[in-house]
C-alpha cells in the first residue's frame, strides 16, 4: 500500500534494448495495467518491480525507498504468476502459510491471516485440499490469497486469467474487480494482453511499445477517446482504428482533410493556417462509422461481414493500400455483401495523426 | 483406415508377444531356484524342479540297515524301516548295486549265511540272521521309491544361520547390507545439493560443470579402479568399507548428478520465482520446495544405486578384503560355486538370499524407478 516509482527505466540483454526510458508514477490505491503486444517487455517490467530480473539502468523505489538491489522478499510485494505456481506438494493452507512462516510469524497470526483471506476468496472449504484437487479458478484464487496473506504494498498480477477458459475469465475478472474495491488502499499492478481485461480493471492504463517505451499513460477513456499516437490508437479498441492517408485542405477549428482516393473529412481537432497541406492520417474507429448516402468519407463494396449479432463487420479493400478498411454497424446487415456502402463519422471521432502522432498533443 | 487399424493392431500383438518372451525368459528361471532352493540335494539331482509338486520314482541313495538285534523264535532280528517320516512308496529294491530292482515288495532275499531280508512295500524290513549280528557289517537297501512332494527350510537355515564355514552367508548378506545402504545414502546427499546449484543457480562455469559431469559418464569405471586403490593407500584408508563407500559414491555420482539436475531443471521456473518472492532463502527453496518435488527422481536414482553396489562384485573385490568381516555376497557365492560347487540346494538358497532384497526392493519401488526413467523426457 504504497507509492511506486519508476526513473528513466530501461532493461538491456546483451546489445538490446527491451525497455527504454520507463517513467512512471504510481500511486497509492491504484490499479495499473500494462498492456502491449507481445515481445514489448511488459512482464519483464513486472518481474523487473518484483526483483526477479534486474534493473539495467534507471532507479526504481517504493515509498521513497530505491529498491534497485533490494531482494523481492524485502520489496514489500506479491506476485501471482500466469501459472498460479502454487507448491503441488502443499495443501490449501500450506501454500498460503510459507512466505509466513518463513518469516517466522506466529501460529496464531498466520492462522488468522490465512482464515481471513480464505473468507475474502471463498476457499474456506478447500484449505486441506492439494492444487491438483482443485479447478483452475479455484487455483487462482488460491495464488490470490497466497498474495493476500502477505499483505504487501504493492501486488503484482502477471497475466492472471489467461490460463483460464474464457467464461471463468470473465467470472475472476469481476472478483478482481471486487477484490480490489474491497481492498481500495492497496496499489496492485496488473499485466495483461487481453483489452478488456485492461479497460475494466485499469484506474490507469500503461501502454507499452515494442522497443519504444511506453506509448501512453492514461485512464482506460482518456486511451481510447484521444490516442497520443498511432500504436495506442491502433492498440486499444478491437478491431483497430482504421487510419486513413489524406491531407489537410482546411484549417481552423474543425479541420477538413481530402482522403486519398476518398471524400472529405471533419475532424474537431483543431489546426493552425499553417498546416494545410500538411500530409495526415485520418483515424476512425470501425464502430464510429455511419452509413450515409452523401458527404461520404469512404466507400466501397463490402467484401465479406461477420454478422456478430449485435453489431456487424464489414470488410472493405481500398485501392493502393496494403491494409482493408473495416466497419462496424449496429444490427445484423449480412446482405450487404458485394454491395457498395459509403460511410461518414462524426467530426469529433475524427482523429488526426502527423507522423504517428495525434495533433492533438503537439 | 481399415489396414491402419489392422497393422496397429499387429504391433500391438508384436509388443504383447514380446513381453511375454521376456517376461517368461526372467520368470522360469527365477522361480526354478526359487523352488530348487526349497528341495533337498536328492530331490535336485533326480528329478527337475517343475516336477517337485508330483509324487515321483526315484532311485534312492543305499540305506544301510540298523537298529537293535532282538532274539525271536531262535533267530536274530532287526527291524526298522527306511522312512522314519513314512508316505513312501517302495516299488522294486535290491541289495547290491549291480540290482538294485532284483527284488518287488514282500519278496524275501536270501543274503548267505542264513540271513534273510523282507522289504515291504511301507519300507518296513526285517532282517534274520541264524546267528548274531553284533560287530557283523549290516547290508544295505537299494529301494527305488514314490515319494511325496516335499519341502524344507533346511537349505535356508543351513546358509543363513550355519555354523560351517564357507557354507554360510548370513554374514556375507550382513556385509552386503553395511556396503549398499551407505553407498546409496551418500551419493544422493551430494548430488541433491550438485543437482539443484547446476539446475537454478547462477554462477559462472556452470555449463562447463553440466558438460564435465556428462563426460564422467562414459568414462569406464576399471579405468579407475587401481589408481583409486593406490590413492586409497597413500592417504592410509586401505582397504575397507570407508574406501567402498567412497569408490561407490564416485563411481554413482555422475549418473545422480545427471540425473537429479535433469529432473530439477523441469520443475517450474515460476515455484521457485515464488518461492524466492515468498522470502524463502536458496536452502529453504531447496530443502522445502525442490527436494519434496524431487523424490520421484531421487526414490528411482537410489534404486539404481542400491541395485548396483548390492549385485557389485567388481569393486567389491578391489575395495574391500577377503576376511570373514568384509567378504560381500557377491564374494561368498563365488566361493560357494568353488567350494560347494555340487550341492545345489545350498547354492540355489545362497543365490536366492542374495537376488531377495533386489527383488523386494524393485517390486515395492518399481513406480519410482520408470518414473524416474521418464524424468524430462515427458512434460
Amino acid at each position: 500500500m504504497a507509492d511506486l516509482k519508476l526513473t528513466h527505466v530501461e532493461k538491456a540483454y546483451g546489445e538490446v534494448k527491451i525497455l527504454k526510458d520507463i517513467n512512471l508514477d504510481i500511486k497509492q490505491g491504484e490499479l495499473i495495467v500494462f498492456v502491449g503486444p507481445s515481445g514489448c517487455g511488459k512482464s519483464t517490467l513486472l518481474r523487473m518491480i518484483a526483483g526477479l530480473e534486474s534493473i539495467t539502468s534507471g532507479v526504481l523505489e517504493i515509498d521513497g525507498q530505491r529498491m534497485n538491489d533490494v531482494p523481492p522478499a524485502e520489496r514489500g510485494i506479491a506476485m501471482v504468476f500466469q501459472s498460479y505456481a502454487l507448491y503441488p506438494h502443499m495443501t490449501v493452507r500450506d501454500n498460503m502459510a510459507f512466505s509466513l512462516k518463513i518469516a517466522r510469524k506466529s501460529p496464531e497470526e498466520i492462522d488468522k491471516a490465512i482464515t481471513r483471506a480464505a473468507e475474502i476468496l471463498q476457499l474456506t472449504p478447500y484449505l486441506d485440499r492439494l492444487p491438483k484437487a482443485l479447478s483452475g479458478g479455484q487455483r487462482q484464487r488460491v495464488a490470490i490469497g497466497r498474495a493476500i496473506v502477505r499483505d504487501p504494498k504493492v501486488y503484482l498480477f502477471d497475466e492472471p486469467l489467461s490460463n483460464l477458459d474464457a467464461a471463468l475469465r470473465v467470472a475472476t475478472r469481476i472478483e478482481i474487480a471486487q477484490l480490489k474495491e474491497n481492498m481500495p488502499e492497496s496499489t496492485m499492478i496488473y499485466v495483461t494482453h487481453d483489452q478488456v481485461e485492461a479497460m475494466t480493471l485499469a484506474s490507469r492504463i500503461v501502454v507499452l511499445t515494442v522497443g519504444e517505451g511506453i506509448g501512453q499513460v492514461g485512464t482506460p477513456l482518456e486511451l481510447y477517446e484521444r490516442p497520443e499516437n498511432e500504436f495506442v490508437a491502433q492498440f486499444i479498441g478491437s478491431p483497430a482504428m482504421n487510419l486513413l492517408d489524406g491531407e489537410i485542405v482546411q484549417t481552423g477549428a474543425e479541420t477538413v482533410v481530402q482522403i486519398d482516393g476518398g471524400g472529405l473529412a471533419r475532424s474537431t481537432v483543431p489546426t493552425e493556417s499553417g498546416d494545410k497541406g500538411l500530409k495526415v492520417r485520418a483515424g476512425i474507429r470501425p464502430e464510429d462509422f455511419i452509413p450515409t448516402d452523401s458527404d461520404a468519407i469512404f466507400s466501397g463494396e463490402v467484401e465479406i461481414t461477420e454478422a456478430l449479432g449485435e453489431v456487424t463487420q464489414l470488410y472493405f479493400r481500398r485501392n493502393g493500400s496494403d491494409h482493408g478498411l473495416i466497419a462496424k454497424l449496429p444490427g445484423i446487415h449480412a446482405n450487404l455483401r458485394r454491395t457498395t456502402v459509403s460511410l461518414t463519422a462524426a467530426p469529433e471521432k475524427v482523429h488526426l495523426f502527423h507522423n504517428g502522432r495525434s495533433l492533438l498533443y503537439r | 483406415m481399415e489396414s491402419i487399424a489392422g497393422r496397429k493392431s499387429a504391433l500391438v500383438w508384436a509388443v504383447h508377444i514380446s513381453v511375454l518372451a521376456l517376461v517368461l525368459l526372467w520368470v522360469v528361471p527365477t522361480f526354478g531356484l526359487l523352488v530348487s532352493s526349497f528341495r533337498t540335494g536328492d530331490q535336485i539331482a533326480s528329478s527337475g524342479w517343475w516336477s517337485a509338486l508330483s509324487t515321483q520314482e526315484q532311485s534312492l541313495s543305499p540305506i544301510r540297515v540298523e537298529g537293535d538285534e532282538v532274539q525271536k523264535d531262535g533267530a536274530y532280528v532287526i527291524e526298522g524301516t527306511l522312512f522314519p517320516r513314512g508316505a513312501s512308496t517302495v516299488s522294486a529294491w535290491g541289495t547290491s548295486s549291480r540290482a538294485i530292482d532284483a527284488y518287488v515288495p514282500g519278496d524275501t532275499a536270501e543274503l548267505g549265511d542264513g540271513q534273510s531280508l523282507t522289504l515291504d512295500d511301507k519300507g518296513n524290513y526285517v532282517l534274520t540272521s541264524p546267528t548274531s549280528l553284533e560287530g557283523t557289517r549290516l547290508p544295505r537297501i537299494f529301494a527305488t521309491a514314490s515319494q511325496p512332494p516335499e519341502f524344507t527350510l533346511n537349505n535356508y537355515q543351513t546358509v543363513l544361520f550355519g555354523q560351517t564355514t564357507g557354507t554360510s552367508i548370513g554374514r556375507a548378506f550382513l556385509n552386503t547390507a553395511t556396503v549398499s545402504i551407505p553407498a546409496t545414502i551418500i551419493p544422493i546427499l551430494i548430488a541433491a545439493f550438485a543437482a539443484y546449484a547446476l539446475a537454478w543457480m547462477n554462477f559462472p562455469g556452470r555449463a562447463l560443470l553440466v558438460a564435465a559431469v556428462v563426460g564422467l559418464l562414459v568414462v569406464p569405471l576399471q579405468l579407475a579402479l587401481i589408481p583409486l586403490l593406490q590413492f586409497h593407500n597413500w592417504i592410509g584408508i586401505g582397504k575397507g568399507y570407508l574406501g567402498i563407500w567412497m569408490a561407490h559414491t564416485g563411481f554413482g555420482l555422475p549418473l545422480a548428478i545427471y540425473l537429479l539436475r535433469n529432473y530439477m531443471v523441469g520443475l517450474p521456473r515460476d515455484i521457485i520465482e515464488n518461492a524466492r518472492v515468498d522470502g524463502a532463502t536458496e536452502f529453504q527453496i531447496f530443502t522445502r520446495i525442490i527436494l519434496p518435488l524431487s523424490f520421484p527422481a531421487l526414490a528411482s536414482f537410489a534404486i539404481f544405486q542400491f541395485l548396483w553396489t548390492w549385485n557389485d562384485l567388481l569393486v567389491a573385490l578391489v575395495f574391500l578384503g577377503t576376511g570373514d568381516s568384509q567378504l560381500v555376497l557377491t564374494a561368498a557365492l563365488v566361493n560357494l560355486l568353488g567350494s560347494r560347487g555340487g550341492d545345489w540346494e545350498i547354492l540355489a538358497a545362497s543365490a536366492f538370499v542374495s537376488i531377495a532384497v533386489p527383488l523386494f526392493v524393485f517390486f515395492a519401488m518399481q513406480k519410482y524407478l520408470v518414473r524416474g526413467l521418464l524424468a524430462g523426457s515427458v512434460k
